[in-house]
Formats: C-alpha cells, sequence, structure tokens
C-alpha cells in the first residue's frame, strides 16, 4: 500500500468522470501538439528548401509566385525572362552562382525543370542509378517520380503542357530516362530533370511548326542531338542565385529589381511572410486546443471538489490512522497528477499518431508526416501546460485536506 | 499507560469537558460511561492526540502529548493509538485487505502479509478480504474496523460507542472481540459507551458527568 495506489483506488471509483476528464484532456493535448509537429515541419520543410538559395529571380509580379514556383515548385512561375538576362546576372561580382530553371511542362503531376548539372548538386543530390543528362531529351528522375511511375533507366515517357495533370501530351517529343536520383527528402525528388535545351526543344515545337514536323516525320525514338535548332529568343522561366558574400543582400535585389527585366524574391523573406499568414489560423487552432486544457483542469477541479465532500471522513480516518497533514494532500494531488499524466500522454501519443498517418486523412500534407517521427521542444510546454492545470485544479480541495479537522468529522461522520 | 491530569475543553466559552485525573495500567479494560453529549468522544479524541485539550495534561504511553506537533503526533498515533470510531469510517476505495494495508502504511509500520491473514482470520472475516466496504454487513464492518484499530499492535485502543445500533448477541459479539484483540495484542482498552449492556463487563469504569446545563446553553456547539 502506498499513496499511488491509494490514488489509482480512487481515480477506479469513479471511472466515468475520470474518463471523461482524461478524454478531455487528451482532446486539448492532441489538437495541440499536431498543429505543433505539422506546423513545425513545415517551418522547417520550408526552411530546408530555400537553404542555400539567396534570390529567386523570374519575371516581373509576385515575389511570393515567384518563390514559391522556384523553390517550392508548388505555384506557377509568372512567366519567362530572356537566358540574357540572367547570364548577365551571373556575371556581376556578388553572385557566386546563378542556377537557370526552365518550366513548363509535367510528367503526371511532377514537373519537368529544364536546367543544369549544378541543380542536382546544389540539392546534393546523386544519380542511384544511371547517370545525369548529357544530351537533350535525357532526363534525370527524382526517386518519388520514380518510385511513384515505375519508370526506371531506358524507359521513355512524354511529358504534358503544364503544371498540374491532365495537359495536352506532347507526344511527339518523348523523354528517354537515364538516371534516377537516391532520395534526398527535398523538392528534387518530386522533379524530373533535363536539360535546358531539351524544354526548348518541346516547346520549339509551338513556335516553328514546321520543324516540328519534320521532327516527327524524321524520327523515331529519342532524339539525338541538335535535330532541332534552338528557337530564336532563348528564354528561362526563372533562376536560383546564390550571393558570393552577405553584403550583397543589401544591395543586389534592388539593383536587379531596379536595373534589369527581372525580378528578385528572396526565399527566406517570402517563406516567413507566408508562414505569418496562415500562421493566424494555427493560432486560432491553439487557442481553441488551449479552451479544452482549461476546461478539462476545471472538470477536474470540480470532481476533487465533489469527491472531497464524499472522501473527507476517508481523510479523517486517514489523519487518525497516523497520516500526515502532507500525505493527504499528496494523495489529491498524485491522484490528480496521475488523471493529468494519462490524459497528457494519451494526447501527445494520438497526436504523433494522428501526424504519422496525417497522409490517410489530408492526403496534400503527407510530406508533414515526417514530424510525427521528432520530440519537439514545444511540446515540454505542453507536458508543463497539462500538469500545470493538474496541479492548479487540486489547490483548493488540497488546502481544505490539509485544513481538514479530524476530530470534528469522525465527531460528525 | 495514560494519565490526564487537571484536562478541561472548551468550545468557545463552553467547558465541554472537564476531568481532574485519570490513570490506566498498561493493559487494562476502561469503560468510559456516560449519557450522550457528555465528552466522552472528545476525550478519546484527547487520548488519540487528535484533539489538544484547552487546559491539561494528558501523557499517553509515556509521551506529554503537550509536547507533541504536526507530523511528529500523526507519527506517534500511528504507532501507538488504535481507533474504532462510531461510524467506523472504513475507506470505501479499498478492499477489507486493503484498508487494514492502509493503516499499516500509514502508521509507518512495515508490510506483513501473514500478520494480516491471522488477524481477519481472528476477527472472523478472513473470506471477506476482498470485499468493499459496501459489500459488508454492519456486523461485518466493525470486524474489519476492530481489525484496523489492531493491526499495527498499538498500545491504546479506543472505541467509540461499539455497540450503539447492535442487538444484544451483536453487542455481546463486538466487545467480546474488542477485548480478545485488546488481550491478544496487549493493549489498554478504552471503550466509551452510554450503553448499560456494557457496563457489566469492565472492570474499570470511568463515568463523566452529564454536560452542565447552562454550558450548554452557552455552548457554541450542540
Amino acid at each position: 500500500m502506498n499513496v499511488l495506489r491509494l490514488a489509482l483506488a480512487y481515480a477506479r471509483r469513479r471511472p466515468l468522470a475520470t474518463a471523461f476528464n482524461v478524454a478531455l484532456l487528451a482532446v486539448g493535448v492532441a489538437t495541440i501538439t499536431l498543429v505543433i509537429l505539422l506546423s513545425g515541419e513545415l517551418e522547417q520543410r520550408l526552411a530546408r528548401e530555400a537553404a542555400g538559395i539567396d534570390l529567386v529571380v523570374g519575371a516581373k509580379g509576385s515575389p511570393l509566385q515567384l518563390v514559391l514556383a522556384g523553390v517550392y515548385h508548388a505555384d506557377v512561375p509568372p512567366g519567362n525572362v530572356p537566358l540574357a538576362a540572367v547570364e548577365e546576372l551571373a556575371r556581376r561580382p556578388l553572385v557566386q552562382q546563378v542556377i537557370p530553371m526552365a518550366l513548363g511542362d509535367s510528367y503526371r503531376g511532377f514537373r519537368i525543370v529544364g536546367t543544369l548539372p549544378a541543380f542536382v548538386a546544389h540539392y546534393g543530390a546523386s544519380p542511384a542509378s544511371g547517370r545525369a543528362w548529357a544530351a537533350p531529351m535525357e532526363a534525370l528522375l527524382g526517386s518519388e517520380v520514380a518510385r511513384t511511375s515505375g519508370l526506371a533507366v531506358g524507359a521513355a515517357f512524354t511529358g504534358a503542357h503544364g503544371l498540374a495533370e491532365g495537359g495536352g501530351d506532347h507526344d511527339e517529343a518523348p523523354y528517354r530516362v537515364v538516371g534516377v536520383l537516391a532520395p534526398t527528402g527535398r523538392v528534387i525528388d518530386r522533379l524530373v530533370l533535363t536539360g535546358i535545351d531539351s524544354v526548348w526543344q518541346v516547346h520549339g515545337h509551338h513556335d516553328a511548326d514546321e520543324e516540328h514536323r519534320d521532327a516527327r516525320a524524321g524520327r523515331a525514338g529519342p532524339p539525338a542531338g541538335a535535330a532541332t535548332p534552338p528557337p530564336p529568343a532563348r528564354e528561362v522561366t526563372l533562376a536560383l542565385v546564390k550571393y558570393r558574400s552577405p553584403v550583397a543582400a543589401a544591395s543586389l535585389p534592388r539593383a536587379i529589381n531596379a536595373e534589369t527585366v527581372l525580378q528578385a524574391a528572396s526565399p527566406a523573406y517570402e517563406s516567413a511572410r507566408l508562414f505569418t499568414i496562415f500562421g493566424v489560423g494555427t493560432d486560432v487552432v491553439r487557442g481553441f486546443a488551449l479552451l479544452l486544457i482549461v476546461a478539462s483542469a476545471f472538470g477536474l477541479f470540480v470532481a476533487l471538489v465533489q469527491a472531497l465532500d464524499e472522501r473527507r471522513y476517508d481523510l479523517a480516518i486517514m489523519r487518525a490512522l497516523g497520516a500526515r497533514r502532507t500525505t493527504v494532500v499528496a494523495v489529491l494531488l498524485i491522484e490528480s497528477l496521475l488523471l493529468a499524466a494519462t490524459g497528457l500522454a494519451a494526447g501527445l501519443a494520438l497526436a504523433h499518431v494522428l501526424a504519422a498517418s496525417v497522409g490517410t486523412w489530408l492526403p496534400a500534407a503527407a510530406p508533414l508526416a515526417a514530424g510525427a517521427r521528432a520530440w519537439h521542444a514545444e511540446e515540454w510546454g505542453i507536458v508543463a501546460l497539462a500538469l500545470g492545470a493538474g496541479i492548479i485544479a487540486t489547490l483548493l480541495p488540497a488546502w481544505r485536506a490539509y485544513r481538514l479537522d479530524v476530530a470534528a468529522t469522525l465527531a460528525e461522520g | 499507560m495514560f494519565a490526564l491530569t487537571a484536562i478541561e475543553h472548551r468550545y468557545g466559552a463552553a467547558v465541554v469537558l472537564r476531568v481532574d485525573a485519570w490513570q490506566a495500567g498498561a493493559g487494562e479494560h476502561w469503560l468510559l460511561a456516560g449519557a450522550s453529549g457528555c465528552g466522552k468522544t472528545t476525550l478519546l479524541h484527547i487520548l488519540a492526540g487528535l484533539t489538544t485539550p484547552t487546559a491539561g495534561t494528558a501523557v499517553v504511553g509515556g509521551t506529554d502529548l503537550g509536547t507533541l506537533r504536526g507530523a511528529a503526533r500523526d507519527r506517534w498515533r500511528g504507532r501507538t493509538v488504535g481507533l474504532v470510531p462510531q461510524r467506523l469510517h472504513l475507506v470505501g476505495a479499498l478492499d477489507v485487505r486493503d484498508n487494514l494495508r492502509l493503516a499499516r502504511y500509514l502508521g509507518g509500520v512495515p508490510e506483513d502479509p501473514a500478520r494480516l491473514r491471522a488477524l481477519l482470520e481472528s476477527v472472523g472475516v478472513a473470506d471477506l478480504a476482498h470485499r468493499y466496504p459496501r459489500e459488508l454487513s454492519q456486523g461485518q464492518a466493525q470486524r474489519v474496523a476492530i481489525a484496523r484499530a489492531v493491526v499495527n499492535r498499538p498500545a491504546l485502543v479506543l472505541a467509540d460507542e461499539p455497540t450503539a445500533n447492535l442487538d444484544d448477541a451483536h453487542a455481546a459479539a463486538a466487545l467480546d472481540l474488542l477485548r480478545g484483540q485488546a488481550l491478544a495484542n496487549g493493549a489498554t482498552l478504552v471503550v466509551a459507551s452510554h450503553d448499560a449492556r456494557v457496563r457489566p463487563l469492565f472492570p474499570h469504569v470511568r463515568a463523566l458527568p452529564p454536560r452542565d446545563r447552562t454550558a450548554s446553553l452557552r455552548g457554541t456547539a450542540a
């Protein structure tokens, strides 16, 4: 027999009230934890994807759109810009590296990105099988693309016009898979990579219908080399820029925006802005979850006060049997903490399970499931909050138990 | 075993109890007699260290209770006194065996399953060890309460109106059990009772006078 067993015995005595309070607390804890897990993972992913990219340059328009399209591959790009303007940017002394990207087509919803090998190096990716592209219409697949589509080295596929599924197919210009990248956990896993000239070649057909037909008639199988001459005005969609020194941040974006046809957008700034926008939404959910936790603490308080009315004879006899004041207070406190800890543990477990399976109930958020595996520092705050609520709910009953007049209570019973 | 000297207890201005001197030897069985409301329960609580008298000294088992405070007094009580309250007050959340284990735990006495079994056997409730108090008859509950009072082998056993609401047969059985257990555990026994059936059974009787009428008129506690 000890204080813990005694507290358990009392908790078992009122199973319905106990279960209700535990469940209420668990739901509150789960809600607030889920928000922390998912938004924390989202924030981390946003930062991870933007790592090493100081600027995105592209057509003038919305800087947020530019960042979403260029860094997160989550929006359509504003438009195209002349390759010459991007090349001019690369020659500036403050710029270390410029990686141009030509967007426009997709394969089964995965974007086809025409770019330079430096793009693969930027994401720290390397082929798990095959090699990088070397000639036009050769494609290197991100791991997720290969896994989902089942394409392997040697397979052929055609891109669809546009960035979403269901665009018109470029049947006449098939790509050939020459390599598949190892998984990186970054956005490159979901991209189809090829040379910029491949994209030009596919889209060149629209611009020059004559060549289009010639090419179709004269070619069977993948194109080998420059079967089609590049279109006259060579354009790219956007480019990722790395500074040579942090000093560049002070002047370069403004210079680009003022002096060139390009627009410069900072991924760090834009994603922070994005996060503040939907941060309001998560704040509302957090507030609601806090309300649930407060409600459960209040429920615990009411249950304890009610229980104390019945239980003061028990407390009196315990004192008569030799229990100290602090012992009877400890019984109440431990009982309350036991319930709070149970609700807390159930809530945390529920949140992690829900976050881990987020893909099944919110397919768009599937990549955020990774957040379920880690313990976030903010969760310690929830632990403190739930246990603190348990303690506060016990304060008044504990004080009454401490002050109990043992002799009078025994005599009145 | 205990000695009370010039005990006086008041609620507000009303004197509810006055005992000039009362001494009991170790192992003696005492009846504390008197009408209802004459202060028997208060006197038992003073002996148990639950109530501190307004004036006077109570020395129990060689300890002057006036010198004990707080946790030290609780510890002393757990080791020295076994109390059978009038309403028994078994802990409803615990079964019979756990009620006894609770008494050992709170008295700071190590667990002793063999002692519990033997004790439950000797008060005749061995087969009820896993019943909860609400499942017991009044007589069974009283046996458990008596077992609980002696489980730590206290030097002093106090019982408050143990025969109230019991018919003759059950009253006799309860008193036999109390006296037998006190004897078996070498304890001094004080039974507070207004029941005339009890009186012939006790060699030592301490009678409290009825409460002072004027005092109770002025008293705050009815």
